[in-house]
């Protein structure tokens, strides 16, 4: 790995990598002063406004739209889907306008005329017996893997069997879906959108307008929050371009609040039966699941369960199940923890079983883990037991002590691929020694554009404020759209080659002005000098300035020589909760994620994916399901006082431990945004089982369902 | 109106809660989530109707005033975003249970997604803009920068515009009144480890550098 240029500083030779360095854009955010594209107002711009379906399933038979057609200040209306369509969800788009305000816009979507005729709908999955009842179910895999029938029959098995399961949530994006188009020509179209692909948009535009998409300009300089879900220019960024071309104004369009909770965001559901086998010392020895779901009318994902460690014998079958719910989309790790907590709540209601402490079991176990993984989790269980006081604070199931609060802890282990995209950074050193590097890629909150400014920053020997990132515009060399947690590795890869190209060609251009070889020539403390001589050296300036005027500039791309990243993490969670069995309750004390992620570019907003994963995995387990009314077919709860987000007072005590040293940083950089994200559902039902002494089967863990749990009694 | 999780009965005159929020703009609002309680009514007052066309509305907003033509229904949040270009305030949730939109309404918070515009007259409208103006950020915003407390960063806005009002009133304050005095306020990346951190350092830095001054400096 040193032998190659473009590889990652070592330890003692990093100046920025590594440390904890404020997000570069933070200012601009804390202040108010970023501009998403909620916030863009272009010149003589109109509103759109989407009239959506009333119902579930139907068929379109009359679409009447003279009256809002007349109405003040309506200047365009499209149909999107018209006579004869039949939509499969509550809140599918049927007409969208533009005028000159939202008020006029809504205003006129109202005086749209729809009929329908209504067709059947099935909006709730969570019994698989229904589900086959109405003929909504497709049998999806069997994978079977030795002899499972076998493995249950040995003598002294201990046998566990239960009902789990995890039903659909929405992403909730703060910043709804949706684009600011303008015209700049017959076949030109530049967006403002929000997205998480800058550069993969302008060819879906340029499909659905039929314009070159070397036409279309992408810009999203910040955007408010995707976790999966904005990959896609959608059938509203198609009309409201369409609208914008129509009327010959731009045309703003995002989502009103209730589409955005009912149509832009679904993380598909996930139930299983299981049955899971371990000899009396805590060896897994057979595993078994009946598993479905439903990602809305067409196929969701398949949950690989068993989750990350393969039991000898093993059988687990999948189905779908087809809903009239609104269609899936990618939610941070999917499949991941869905198939997380099918796999680590049976698992540890087995370690009850056999009187077994479930860290215990995890680690006797973690050697079924693929690859490198089970030494990982090991390490991690350690440190993780250690952050939680799990010796001091564990307790076999059921708190025995009185009182109506009962504590518990539960922990959960999990894993992610997050290798780098395909990246290219276009690097330029002028000769006023200004730095500029200039990517198609986009900031999702995640700290991109820091990851770029320092890794070129290390490289040069600057500080992180001498680089200009340019980013978050299409115009920009091509970068991968950011999911899979591959935005890192990608653009900390491309950087760093360019960087050092520069770096190189600037070492080569002051090499005779210093009488230094440009192979013994350093970039450190802002300046460039001999690596043996110190006194023989130019400041970054000086340096620029022998450029004699012209700029040095580069291009990077990922992959490429030299491996600056891999894949594959692990990581753990524990939860410590307190449950009160007089009213349901369950609080969190404390979690604590102990992570890797290979090489941490910026340790603080590496630490803030962790703590911000913490968080939303507190709201999934405790809060949050997209509640479908069997009655009406429509979303009950499509806003944010019903559909509940964690606030502040929910979180408790977090504490994040990330995995670095000998042994993690030699991987190179990998993806975070996913992989914390995964155990704290598996954590904290644990930990509610072993606070009082049962499961509550499905997420969220509402009061209602603790007390039902009770009421019940005995193990899932 | 939704009862959040863990927001106790309000404790003292300070406490910022969520119906403090709303008190405090002594407004009607829009929407028929607020049906009952008690506000005041200055159209009525006055016993003229206004509308329901364009009317005349000047507003002084971070202290400069501003001549707006408004429908009496458009809120004072449109008025500041699609009217005048003031966007640091955020619409999301657009119906009072984000906090998204905060700002100053007479140096008490409100969401400006659930106050009219006309209903701001004849008071100071406070934006988060004016905390920063000539370049300088405030206290919790520096604050907000360096503990991390912002990702995507579209609830930040809010919760600094929550967070200097709520330490106007809580000065010195503890974890629990800072977790409860923002917990009208939502994030969706889960900032709120670096919120808590932040708000605790900021009411060290203004204490130091301003023993009980405005919340305008």
């Amino acid at each position: 790995m040193a032998s190659c240029k473009y590889a990652w500083p070592p330890v003692g030779h990093r100046g920025l990598i590594g440390q904890s360095i404020s997000r570069i854009d933070g200012p601009a955010k804390s202040s108010g002063r970023a501009k998403y594209t909620y916030d863009v107002k272009l010149p003589g711009m109109l509103y759109g406004a989407c009239l959506r379906s009333a119902y579930a399933h139907a068929k379109i038979t009359a679409v009447d739209t003279s009256a809002a057609a007349k109405m003040p200040g309506v200047k365009g209306i499209r149909v999107i889907q018209g006579v004869g369509k039949e939509i499969q969800w509550a809140g599918d788009e049927i007409v969208e306008v533009a005028a000159t305000t939202e008020q006029a816009a809504q205003d006129a979507v109202r005086a749209i005329k729809v009929e329908y005729q209504q067709l059947p709908f099935f909006v709730n999955e969570a019994n698989l017996q229904k589900d086959q009842a109405a003929s909504r179910t497709k049998p999806a895999s069997e994978l079977k893997v030795g002899d499972p029938d076998k493995a249950f029959a040995e003598d002294g098995v201990v046998i566990h069997e239960g009902h789990y399961g995890v039903p659909v949530i929405t992403h909730c994006c703060l910043e709804a879906h949706g684009h600011a188009t303008e015209w700049t020509g017959p076949k030109n179209l530049r967006t403002h959108s929000s997205t998480q692909g800058v550069s993969a948009l302008p060819m879906q535009f340029a499909e659905a307008l039929n314009i070159p998409s070397a036409n279309v300009e992408v810009i999203c300089q910040y955007m408010g929050g995707g976790f999966g879900s904005k990959f896609q220019m959608d059938r509203w960024g198609q009309y409201t371009a369409l609208l914008a071309k129509d009327t010959g104004k731009p045309v703003k369009y995002l989502l009103e609040r209730a589409a955005e909770q009912e149509v832009a965001g679904c993380r598909p559901s996930g139930f299983a039966r299981v049955k899971v086998a371990a000899r009396k010392d805590g060896t897994l020895t057979a595993w078994e699941s009946e598993c479905w779901g439903t990602g809305g009318p067409g196929p969701s994902g398949i949950l690989p369960i068993p989750y990350v460690l393969d039991i000898p014998n093993r059988i687990r079958r999948h189905t779908f199940v087809s809903t009239n719910i609104g269609p899936s989309r990618a939610w941070r790790a999917p499949n991941h923890p869905q198939s997380c907590l099918l796999t680590m709540a049976p698992l540890d209601d087995l370690a009850a079983k056999l009187n077994m402490d479930p860290l215990e079991l995890l680690m006797k176990n973690a050697h079924l883990a693929p690859e490198n993984l089970g030494k990982v989790y090991r390490e991690e269980l350690q440190k993780a037991a250690e952050l939680a006081e799990w010796s001091k604070l564990w307790h076999p199931r059921g708190e025995k002590t009185s009182g109506h609060l009962k504590r518990g802890l539960g922990v959960s282990f999990h894993t992610w691929g997050g290798r780098g995209h395909v990246s290219n950074c276009l690097f330029s050193i002028e000769p006023d020694g200004s730095v500029v590097a200039e990517l198609g890629s986009q900031d999702l909150g995640t700290g991109t554009r820091t990851v770029i400014a320092v890794v070129a920053a290390d490289t040069l020997g600057l500080p992180v404020g001498a680089v200009t990132v340019k980013i978050g515009d299409s115009r920009y060399p091509y970068d991968g759209p950011s999911g899979g947690s591959t935005t890192v590795g990608g653009v900390s890869a491309s950087t760093r080659r360019a960087a050092v190209d520069a770096r190189d060609s600037l070492f080569a251009a002051v090499a005779p002005a210093l009488g230094v070889p440009a192979d013994q020539l350093v970039a450190v403390g802002g300046t460039i000098q001999a690596k043996n001589d110190p006194t023989k050296r130019l400041s970054w300036k000086q340096a620029c300035a022998k450029l004699g005027g012209r700029k040095i500039q580069t291009t990077g791309k990922n992959p490429g020589e030299c491996m600056l990243g891999s894949s594959g993490v692990g990581g753990v969670t524990a939860a410590d909760v307190s449950v009160d069995v007089e009213t349901g309750l369950v609080r969190i004390n404390r979690m604590v994620a102990v992570q890797d992620c290979g090489l941490i570019i910026d340790m603080k907003t590496a630490k803030s994916q962790c703590y911000g994963a913490l968080i939303m995995g507190i709201g999934y387990s405790l809060f949050e399901e997209k509640i479908m009314d069997n009655i009406t077919g429509r979303m009950l709860n499509p806003n944010m006082e019903f559909y509940k987000l964690c606030s502040l007072p929910d979180i408790g005590e977090l504490v994040v431990h990330m995995m670095t040293g000998p042994g993690y940083d030699e991987r190179g950089v990998i993806g975070l945004g996913e992989p914390p994200v995964i155990s704290p559902g598996a954590a904290i039902s644990n930990a509610v089982a072993n606070a009082i002494g049962v499961r509550v089967p499905t997420l969220p863990i509402t009061p209602e369902k603790v007390l039902a749990a009770l009421a019940k009694g005995g193990v899932a | 109106m939704k009862t959040k999780r863990g927001q106790g009965p309000e404790k003292g005159t300070g406490n910022v809660s969520r119906r403090d929020f709303l008190r405090g703009a002594g407004v009607a609002v829009s929407g028929t989530l607020l049906v009952g309680e008690s506000m005041a009514e200055p159209a009525e007052a006055s016993g003229q109707a206004r509308g329901p066309g364009e009317v005349p509305v000047t507003l002084r907003i971070n202290g400069e005033a501003r001549q707006l033509d408004l429908e009496p229904r458009v809120t004072l949040l449109d008025a500041l975003r699609d009217r005048l270009g003031i966007t640091g305030a955020k619409k999301v949730c657009d119906r009072a249970t984000c906090g998204a939109c905060t700002v100053l309404l007479d140096d008490e918070p409100v969401y400006a997604c659930t106050v009219l515009a006309i209903e701001a007259e004849g008071h100071n409208v406070t934006t988060i803009e004016h905390f920063s103006k000539g370049g300088q950020l405030h206290p919790v915003m520096k604050a907000f920068v360096d503990h991390d407390a912002q990702q995507c960063g579209f609830c930040t806005p809010g919760f600094v515009m929550a967070s200097i009002a709520f330490l106007k009133n809580h000065p010195n304050p503890s974890l629990e009144e800072v977790e409860k005095g923002l917990g009208g306020n939502l994030c969706r990346c889960g900032t709120y480890h670096g919120i808590r951190l932040a708000v605790l350092e900021a009411a060290k830095t203004m204490t130091a550098q301003d023993e009980g001054g405005s919340i305008h400096g």
